[in-house]
């Protein structure tokens, strides 16, 4: 029963930080963007997460740094694609080789530094029920907002005016800017957002899953994310089951190791990298009858005036 | 008053030749902050990057030494990126190009086997990493999947893979348990152009993939349908070309010549297979292939323009314990002011009067 418990509260932990980052993406991805630069919004964020952290002492300050972080990036990204109408895709590729490198050079100094990792809600009673009890109530911060930012989401996108333009504004911009839209003041919001949420995610790696920050800790997880925004179908609520399902397979692979099971460790490894191939081909096959990304997800859009 | 976009009637020609220029001056007003930021003389590390490096012998080798992988990875980038295909994994393909390069190696070491070893070798990569890059190419053409991610996800796989066989079943016996294999046989190395330099033979294949590459670009009815099929899908499906095809055929070339630059790496300047062979390779040479505007020459040029900064970059760690990772940020840096400068050969700046009350006809 501990072992199960246990297993629960690390598959939470190890989905949380693909969770925020792919909600971040599922938003800037319906308004029509697609910005690969994830991975290095995230990285950038679990650096400047950290350092923020280690210098005020606060986990809250740390993720704050975390969350401007990431913003300022995918400004520098909302400037070039959207401003310059640079191709999406190489401008997010740069921006992830851009931040790679900018969070080593702002994490050198912290490499070896410890800080106290956040801490997990504890509710007398609640939290000491068998099984369900840390599960659901002894979560660290991060954990409970990741939910509720999904379910915000959710509701912006489905139950207002606002996500139903910026709803628009991805599948069709030209109609969007006719109806008198401001396409990409919308967009540059969207992928504001979107970093925000890439860098809270990086932050979360430092100031909760580790308590320590190394270079290129995200391993990969900012392109993970992007496969869950496919995987989701661009919907929200499909996103909680993938980011949880991908969590499961880390953290299961992780287990596996521990128990000795006569499969190198590298195979193990490979696993969540292996599966996201796979689901991304299953997913991609069985959506025959049309595709269900936004529909001027990727392209450039220039105003005429 | 508003600054905004325009789309300029024709493609500015004079744009297109300037553009790399302005990126690079961009970049190196950047970097001059950056260094100040530092707390580092601008100057002094701006020497150390960019002069230093080509004022001895040795270094100028090590800078061709460098650009070889870089020209020769980016040149099959540049095939993808102008169908339209975008193959993002090649330092995947890189990696397990070497590793199946090195198994030759691996096997042989110790035995009298002649001088098949190395074609072999350089066969055997071009086809693995040939073979690697097809896997997201397939799942592309056959299921739809995105080819950015897999080919991306398929990096992780390789550099794991890698890991695995150097740490387990080819580890060296005597290397003290350091994860590498024995250093190669010499019919398994890449031989050197200069007795005691540093410059080998994988620079001279370098060139005539260079060569090859603008052939078939400007020659060849081929190299006009990858051009055409990224330029204009529309016109190239009236012109019955097949898209998937390409997508299929510019992903092995690059794969192939990626997987190639892989065992070059290992059999020539690093000599043993280890975790670490690439500094990031098939990523820079992404930068590599935007910076040469895709085009074969351009490559070229760019290929040893970014070998010099990695050579740089060492020289300025070195002498003014500059942090590698500055290299990464002025590598970021040049993709994007590129990228933005190319934006201009395609639209202009103008400036717009919102505000201005627009007068009315009365009729």
């Amino acid at each position: 029963m501990e072992l199960v418990e246990a297993i629960i509260l690390a598959v939470l932990a190890a989905s949380t930080p693909l969770l925020i980052a792919a909600t971040g993406e599922l938003v800037t991805e319906r308004s029509g963007v697609l910005n690969l630069g994830v991975e290095g919004m995230m990285i950038v964020g679990a650096a400047c997460g950290f350092a923020g952290a280690w210098l005020t002492g606060s986990i809250f300050i740390g993720a704050l740094f975390g969350i401007v972080a990431g913003t300022l990036m995918s400004l520098v990204f909302a400037l070039m694609a959207l401003g310059l109408a640079v191709n999406q895709v190489a401008t997010g590729l740069a921006l992830t080789i851009l931040g790679v490198g900018l969070s080593g050079l702002i994490g050198a100094g912290f490499v070896g530094e410890r800080i106290t990792p956040a801490m997990h809600l504890y509710i007398p009673s609640l939290t000491d029920m068998p099984l369900i009890g840390r599960v659901l109530f002894g979560e660290d911060a991060f954990v409970y907002f990741s939910i509720a930012l999904v379910i915000g989401v959710w509701w912006f996108l489905y139950r207002t005016r606002a996500g139903l333009i910026l709803r628009a504004c991805g599948d069709n911009h030209v109609s969007a800017h006719a109806l008198g839209y401001p396409v990409l003041r919308i967009r540059t919001f969207a992928v504001m957002f979107g970093g925000a949420c890439a860098g809270l995610a990086g932050a979360y790696l430092p100031l909760a899953y580790t308590p320590f920050f190394i270079p290129g800790m995200t391993a990969g997880r900012g392109w993970i994310a992007l496969a869950l925004v496919v995987f989701s179908s661009w919907r929200p609520g499909r996103l909680v089951v993938g980011a949880y399902l991908f969590g499961a397979v880390t953290i299961l692979q992780l287990h596996a190791q521990g128990w000795g099971v006569g499969i190198p460790s590298q195979f193990m490894s490979a696993l969540p990298y292996l599966a996201t191939v796979i689901v991304l081909v299953l997913l991609s096959r069985a959506r025959t009858g049309g595709s269900t990304a936004p529909a001027a997800l990727g392209t450039v859009f220039v105003p005429d005036r | 008053m508003q600054l905004v976009l325009e789309k300029r009637v024709e493609r500015s020609n004079t744009i297109a030749l300037v553009s790399p220029l302005i990126a690079i001056g961009l970049t190196i007003v950047t970097m001059i902050i950056l260094f100040a930021i530092l707390g580092k003389n601008p100057l002094l590390a701006l020497h150390a990057y960019f002069i230093a490096p080509l004022t001895d012998g040795y270094s100028l080798q090590e800078i061709a030494v460098k650009a070889t992988p870089l020209v020769m990875i980016a040149i099959g980038l540049s095939l993808c990126y102008l169908a339209n295909a975008w193959n993002i994994g090649a330092e995947g393909q890189f990696l397990i190009g070497a590793v199946a390069g090195s198994w030759i190696a691996v096997k042989t070491q110790g035995t009298d086997a002649g001088a098949w070893v190395l074609p072999v070798m350089l066969v055997l990569a071009a086809a693995a990493g040939a073979l690697y890059a097809l896997i997201p190419a397939i799942c592309k053409v056959k299921f739809g999947a995105s080819e950015i991610l897999t080919s991306l996800m398929l990096v992780y796989v390789a550099d794991l893979f890698l890991d695995y066989l150097v740490r387990g079943p080819w580890r060296d016996p005597h290397g003290f348990n350091f994860p590498t294999t024995a250093e190669f046989d010499p019919v398994a190395t890449v031989p050197l152009l200069i007795e005691g330099g540093r410059l080998h033979l994988g620079s001279i294949i370098a060139l005539l993939v260079v060569a090859a590459a603008a052939i078939l670009l400007g020659r060849t009815i081929k190299g006009f349908e990858i051009r055409v099929v990224g330029a204009a899908p529309r016109a190239a499906r009236f012109g019955g070309f097949n898209a998937n095809q390409l997508i299929i055929l510019t992903f092995a070339v690059s794969g192939a010549l990626a997987g190639l630059a892989g065992i070059i790496e290992v059999a020539g300047p690093v000599g043993h297979l280890q975790p670490g062979i690439s500094p990031g390779y098939g990523f820079t040479a992404i930068i590599v292939a935007f910076l040469g505007r895709l085009n074969p020459l351009g490559i070229l040029i760019a290929g040893l323009f970014l070998a010099l900064t990695f050579i740089g970059g060492e020289q300025a760690q070195i002498a003014m314990k500059i942090p590698l990772d500055v290299t990464k940020v002025f590598q970021g840096i040049l993709l994007f002011y590129v990228l933005a400068c190319d934006s201009l050969i395609l639209y202009r700046f103008k400036l717009v009067f919102p505000n201005r009350q627009v007068t009315r006809g009365t009729g």
